[in-house]
């Protein structure tokens, strides 16, 4: 290894001019625009550049609006469901496709699985809106399930790939172990598999949450009407003029997600 | 079928056979949904592409390869002459112009970042890569709203300059191919940054310092070491990159306006204003089509150096 003191010694093997100084950049545009975007949302004005003081007013406005409310209600019963189904589904595959022989198919497995993450979402989103419409004009159905499964479907990849990386980081001595003391393949799964593989699953159903919670394209195209989530809700405010209403929404979701997601890095960080 | 491996019992055999059977079993589940709502509908979606439009949206069921002709080409409604079809052109290659461009902007602000985040100490590297991941997990409709908020007329970055008295006007930044450019970099810069840097933490320092012990200027190191070696790392960024700005809906609406459409909104407005959801399905496919082609590149590319994809 190189010594850390990069800053003291004259010339470094690691160093490139200027590539600091791009990166430092990088970062910086990176949460320049969400910084200011979160900052907007506490403005005491309508305006989303000219600062008139602090204020929670597009909070509360925000929290009064029966739409914002009922996009966000719905936004969270289709994410608990999905995240919830895919989590489970996205389980049982993992455990059917790690730690075993390679066998016939597998690799059919894996590309189904992974296909929501290489078709673009907009293709995905109209095939799923010509199907859903000869369905809904069948069966005069236009309830939430489209969407459920629709999420639940996209959802599964996110969960999946988790599960199978703790997985195959766990030894299967301790199962084969349990197994000889003669328990049953259900108990030895409840007692060993299941708490070893738990930090996994959570970590794969919070990134399915977000996931679903923050998806627009699909939604779009697979809602009746009335199903607005919260993201829809705000893409249909587009047409409209934009308050730091918006931003207080944003900030909403934003803090859902930061949060989430840093419960998976600790997750993730406490296995290594 | 099991000549080559021959010394199998026949219970070994039964054993293997029941653990496929159990596997397949597993993965049934998701593998129902994923195909309820994920493969079926580009079956059905095919399908579509070859039946003629409905008056009022929907099709009507008879055969009919307008969908296909009109992605590119154009019936004279007066006179049936076809011509190009100047508008799916124009998009097409609006399109695969900015995302080209999106992809060479994320590798140039991307491949420095990943090589600081490289050469972090190990113990702040985690650090830098969890300050990449946020944005990467938060919503892509939020990011963009962000970009929007910062660079309309009357936004952040026209007021820094009216009041630096640099310009004396806003300038229209706004829904221009620019703001797509620009929206569509800042929300898939992660995906540049995260390969790159696998490839760059593997990178052996060593071999750098050798070339320097050559007389190797920087740039030389740069162009002929560091480069080549993290080439997997660059083909995998800028696929990543490349694919979904293709396919971009969100951004493209609503930092382009209504006008610069990419080939996400051409296909929404087959069946929204369009009602032409045979030329949608057809405009569709195609897209798929190029995806495919450019993963199909990256596999090659990968299998050719010889790099493990997890």
């Amino acid at each position: 290894m190189i010594s850390r003191g990069i800053a003291s010694k004259p010339f470094s093997v690691r160093k490139l001019p200027g590539f600091t100084f791009i990166a430092i950049l990088c970062f910086a545009l990176l949460y320049a625009p969400i910084v200011t975007l979160v900052g907007y949302s506490f403005n005491a004005g309508n305006s989303l550049a000219v600062w008139e003081g602090f204020s929670l007013q597009w909070y509360y406005a925000a929290w009064q609006n029966d739409k914002v409310q009922g996009a966000a209600i719905l936004s969270v019963i289709i994410a608990l469901q999905a995240s919830l189904y895919a989590t489970i589904l996205a389980t049982m595959a993992a455990l059917g496709t790690t730690r075993t022989r390679n066998f016939r198919g597998q690799t059919a497995i894996y590309t189904m699985i992974n296909q929501p993450l290489m078709v673009p979402e907009i293709v995905t989103a109209v095939a799923l809106l010509i199907c859903f419409a000869v369905i809904k004009q069948a069966t005069d159905y236009h309830g939430l399930v489209y969407l459920v499964i629709a999420h639940t479907a996209f959802c599964i990849p996110f969960a999946y790939l988790p599960i199978r990386a703790r997985l195959e980081g766990m030894d299967k001595s301790l199962e084969i172990a349990a197994a000889d003391l003669y328990a049953t393949p259900w108990r030895c799964f409840r007692r060993v598999t299941l708490p070893l593989l738990w930090p996994g699953i959570l970590a794969g159903a919070m990134l399915a949450f977000v996931i679903s919670l923050d998806d627009v394209v699909i939604t779009e195209f697979v809602k009746s009407a009335g199903q607005d989530t919260l993201p829809t809700y705000m893409l249909g405010q587009l047409r409209r003029v934009i308050t730091p209403e918006i931003n207080a929404i944003s900030t909403a979701l934003l803090a859902i997600s930061v949060l989430m997601v840093s419960l998976v890095f600790l997750l993730n960080r406490k296995k290594s | 079928m099991s000549q080559n491996t021959s010394p199998l019992s026949i219970q070994e055999q039964l054993a293997r056979q029941q653990e496929t059977k159990t596997n397949w079993l597993l993965c049934t589940p998701a593998l129902i949904v994923l195909f309820l709502a994920a493969s079926g509908p580009l079956l059905v979606m095919l399908f579509y592409s070859f039946l003629t439009p409905g008056d009022y949206g929907g099709v009507e069921y008879q055969l009919s390869f307008d969908g296909w002709m009109n992605v590119f080409l154009f019936r004279d409604i007066f006179d049936d002459v076809l011509s190009i079809a100047d508008a799916h052109v124009a998009i097409f290659w609006r399109s695969i112009r900015l995302s080209l461009m999106t992809t060479i902007t994320c590798l140039i602000l991307g491949f420095p970042t990943a090589y600081f985040i490289a050469t972090r100490p190990r113990q702040s590297r985690n650090f830098w890569l969890f300050l990449i991941t946020i944005p990467f997990w938060t919503n892509l409709l939020i990011r963009t709203f962000a970009i929007m908020e910062v660079i309309r007329n009357k936004g952040i970055v026209n007021n820094l300059l009216i009041d630096l008295d640099l310009i004396q006007q806003p300038i229209q930044m706004l829904y221009t191919d620019f703001a797509i450019m620009l929206g569509m970099t800042y929300v898939y810069l992660p995906l540049m940054i995260l390969p790159l840097y696998a490839s760059m933490e593997k990178l052996d320092f060593g071999l750098i310092e050798a070339g320097y012990d050559l007389y190797a200027t920087r740039i030389r190191v740069l162009r002929k070491v560091i480069i080549p070696l993290i080439k997997p790392g660059i083909i995998a960024g800028s696929i990543l990159v490349f694919i979904p700005s293709l396919g971009a809906f969100v951004t493209p609406r609503v930092l382009g306006g209504g006008k610069n459409l990419m080939l996400g909104n051409l296909i929404e407005l087959q069946f929204g204003q369009g009602r032409n959801w045979p030329l949608g399905a057809a405009l569709s496919i195609t897209l798929l089509f190029i995806v495919m082609a450019a993963l199909l590149l990256y596999v090659k590319n990968v299998q050719k150096s010889g790099v493990q994809h997890d």
